[in-house]
């Protein structure tokens, strides 16, 4: 599918620029101009289809089937983490959407299984993983994903923390149900889509073109399996550090990948680059200052505490498998 | 008229606001455009995705920045 890419990309760089091939400035250019095609076209497929497909799960919907089955938490928590994939969810929308399930009885473990779940496995970053990595890596990146949102909010809620929630959330009252959950066609649903493509690639794009840029020079610069020896399987802290590096590092998922497939390519473990990926999308300071409005700091910790943990688990497991 | 924008100041928020200001100009409509940033408030209005538009206390579109163009077929009715 881009091989038309690469021969661009092999033809501008060697051919009109006329950098030699074997140097390091054209073998990074070459990488830069051909993951910024491949990527931006990836990214456009990937977003479009999906929040095609999201439209038909708003967070209403979710709040309404978690606040049903809030009897039987089990299959609750499995439900949460799931609608956590689907539902769009964007950061500045977690205090609403944690208000809003908190209101409808939604048990707190569950609505934590939502929460971790909606960053931690995001849909774009899947799409490049498939795109770039191919089904298996996708997958086992969505399952440890959701394991990691079912295990946190089970814990979260058996741990009794509803007293480290801020006291205000549990005055709110939604008046009225007097918003309808909207319905738009299927030509309204094709439009909304497009636009919001529009807008996300344009917020996004800058973080993309940085991460692709420091994956060209990786590329040029360092030689494949250069790092193995720091990073590699064999050293047993390589995971921890690489997730205490990613937490504070703010970017979005789709900056972060061509920065993963480098690091495998200069012998990062898989597992190690995966998790710093987590660590770096899932756990943002930004997002940590929205969830301070509703939960006290002794719960915002835990919540970090055991999704970093779920995050490190993770990538030893990776490790461990591939 | 009273609009209001529900959202907690993100950039998404600034831009509906800026868009009905907009929207507002063009059809010459004199409005009062209030900003609600508090949660509480917010959710009074069942609203579980920023950004909103409530047009006299009544929620026209959530969860999405509407264009200028939109924003004035909602006030034109």
């Amino acid at each position: 599918m881009f091989t038309w890419v690469q021969k661009f990309a092999d033809w501008l760089v060697y051919d009109v620029f006329k950098i030699a091939k074997e140097s390091k400035l054209g073998s990074a250019l070459n990488f830069f101009v051909f993951d910024t095609i491949k990527i931006f076209i990836l990214l456009l497929i990937i977003i479009y289809t999906i929040t095609f497909i999201r439209s038909f799960f708003p967070p209403e919907k979710t709040r309404k089937i978690l606040a049903k089955k809030k009897g039987n938490t089990f299959i609750g928590h499995i439900l949460a983490a799931m609608l956590g994939i689907v539902t769009p969810f964007c950061s500045c929308s977690a205090v609403p959407l944690f208000i809003g399930f908190v209101e409808a009885g939604v048990p707190l473990g569950v609505t934590f299984s939502y929460l971790i779940a909606a960053p931690m496995v995001n849909e774009v970053a899947l799409g490049l993983l498939y795109g770039m990595f191919g089904i298996k890596i996708a997958l086992i990146y969505v399952l440890s994903g959701e394991i990691i949102a079912i295990v946190s909010g089970i814990i979260i809620g058996k741990l009794g923390l509803e007293k480290y929630v801020e006291d205000y959330v549990y005055e709110v009252k939604i008046d009225a149900e007097n918003i309808d959950i909207p319905n738009p066609t299927i030509k309204e649903r094709l439009y909304d889509s497009w636009m919001f493509t529009k807008d996300l690639i344009k917020k996004i794009w800058i973080y993309v073109v940085i991460g692709i840029a420091i994956g060209g020079f990786m590329h040029g610069w360092i030689p494949t399996g250069a790092l193995a020896k720091y990073a590699g399987k064999d050293n047993p802290f390589a995971v921890f550090v690489a997730v205490a590096f990613g937490i504070p590092l703010y970017s979005n998922a789709a900056g972060v990948i061509p920065l993963v497939s480098e690091l495998t390519r200069a012998g990062v473990a898989m597992g190690t680059a995966l998790s710093f990926m987590m660590a770096v999308t899932a756990l943002s300071v930004p997002e940590m200052i929205l969830l301070r409005r509703v939960l006290k700091p002794k719960l915002l910790a835990i919540f970090i505490t055991i999704v970093g943990i779920g995050i490190v688990f993770t990538g030893y497991l990776f490790n461990m498998i591939l | 008229m009273v609009i209001k924008i529900l959202g907690s100041g993100c950039a998404n928020c600034r831009k509906l606001e800026e868009n009905t200001k907009k929207a507002l100009e063009e059809l010459q409509i004199q409005a009062e455009v209030v900003k609600v940033e508090d949660f509480k408030e917010i959710m009074k209005y069942g609203v579980m995705r920023t950004p909103a538009l409530v047009v006299d206390e009544k929620v026209k579109s959530y969860g999405k920045v509407l264009t200028v163009e939109e924003v004035k077929k909602i006030l034109q009715g």
